[in-house]
């Protein structure tokens, strides 16, 4: 980090820990480890305080068939359902089935794309939220080289 | 650690699809190095996006995100010129904030 910048960042939490900047900047708290350390989907929905989650088509999670790479799989997720307020990740036999949870507030769309670690073939699970209940989408990703030691 | 964040932006309206990648090297913590010992866990937990000091993406990751992130996502109420603000940090508590403006 260059030094201008570490002086900046250390006069901006100063700032924010007197309450002087608008926008709370993100705090370790903020993090679900209880929702990263879950083995199974209905735990992880559970620790975003849900109950058991429906499939439904009106949630799309797209990704290869075939990963050569487990290193870098790319997926895109769009959700039809009305007020998605968040969509997560989930990777059934990774260490940990939690990948990555995005809150998704009013005027952005329920759509993103992004590219995760497998550690193997398995069920990839796409998990929204909306109007305060679960659904998910699953879909099969094949692995070619395992991702999960990179 | 130095970072950096890359941002690409398409406005169409008032619609604009972010593309973001940040360097970061997303350890596992089950990765050896070539020694064989393990190489501690590093990665990025919670990435904010604000614009017009509302927060237009909240996410929080796990080391199964891929190194040096990419995420695409897409939100409305943008013009060109717009300042949005990119926020990480990290599970050794290593941070970084960053802006890039709307094209």
């Amino acid at each position: 980090m260059q030094p201008q910048r570490r002086e900046l960042l250390k006069l901006l939490s100063l700032m924010a820990a007197a309450g002087l900047l608008p926008v709370r900047a993100a705090r370790s708290e903020d993090w679900n480890k209880a929702a990263f350390e879950a083995k199974k989907m209905d735990d992880v929905v559970r620790m975003f305080g849900g109950g058991a989650p429906q499939q439904s088509i009106d949630l799309v999670l797209n990704g290869p068939e075939i990963a050569e790479n487990g290193a870098v799989v790319p997926l895109e997720i769009e959700s039809k359902l009305s007020n998605t307020e968040s969509i997560a990740i989930l990777i059934e036999k990774n260490p940990n089935i939690l990948a990555a949870y995005f809150g998704i507030p009013p005027g952005t769309l329920p759509w993103l794309q992004t590219r995760v670690k497998m550690a193997e073939t398995c069920t990839v699970y796409a998990l929204a939220r909306a109007g305060g209940r679960f659904y998910y989408a699953a879909r099969e990703i094949k692995v070619t080289i395992g991702g999960c030691g990179g | 650690m130095d970072s950096t964040i890359r941002v690409r932006t398409k406005l169409e309206g008032d619609l604009v699809q972010m593309r973001v990648l940040i360097s970061h090297p997303m350890e596992t913590g089950l990765r050896k190095n070539d020694a064989g010992e393990l190489v501690p866990a590093h990665f990025i937990e919670l990435v904010s996006f604000t614009h017009k000091e509302r927060t237009i993406l909240s996410a929080q990751w796990g080391p199964a995100v891929s190194r040096n992130p990419y995420l695409s996502f897409k939100f409305r109420g943008a013009a060109k010129g717009d300042k949005i603000t990119i926020s990480w940090v990290d599970n050794q508590g290593e941070s970084w904030t960053d802006e890039a403006f709307i094209e």
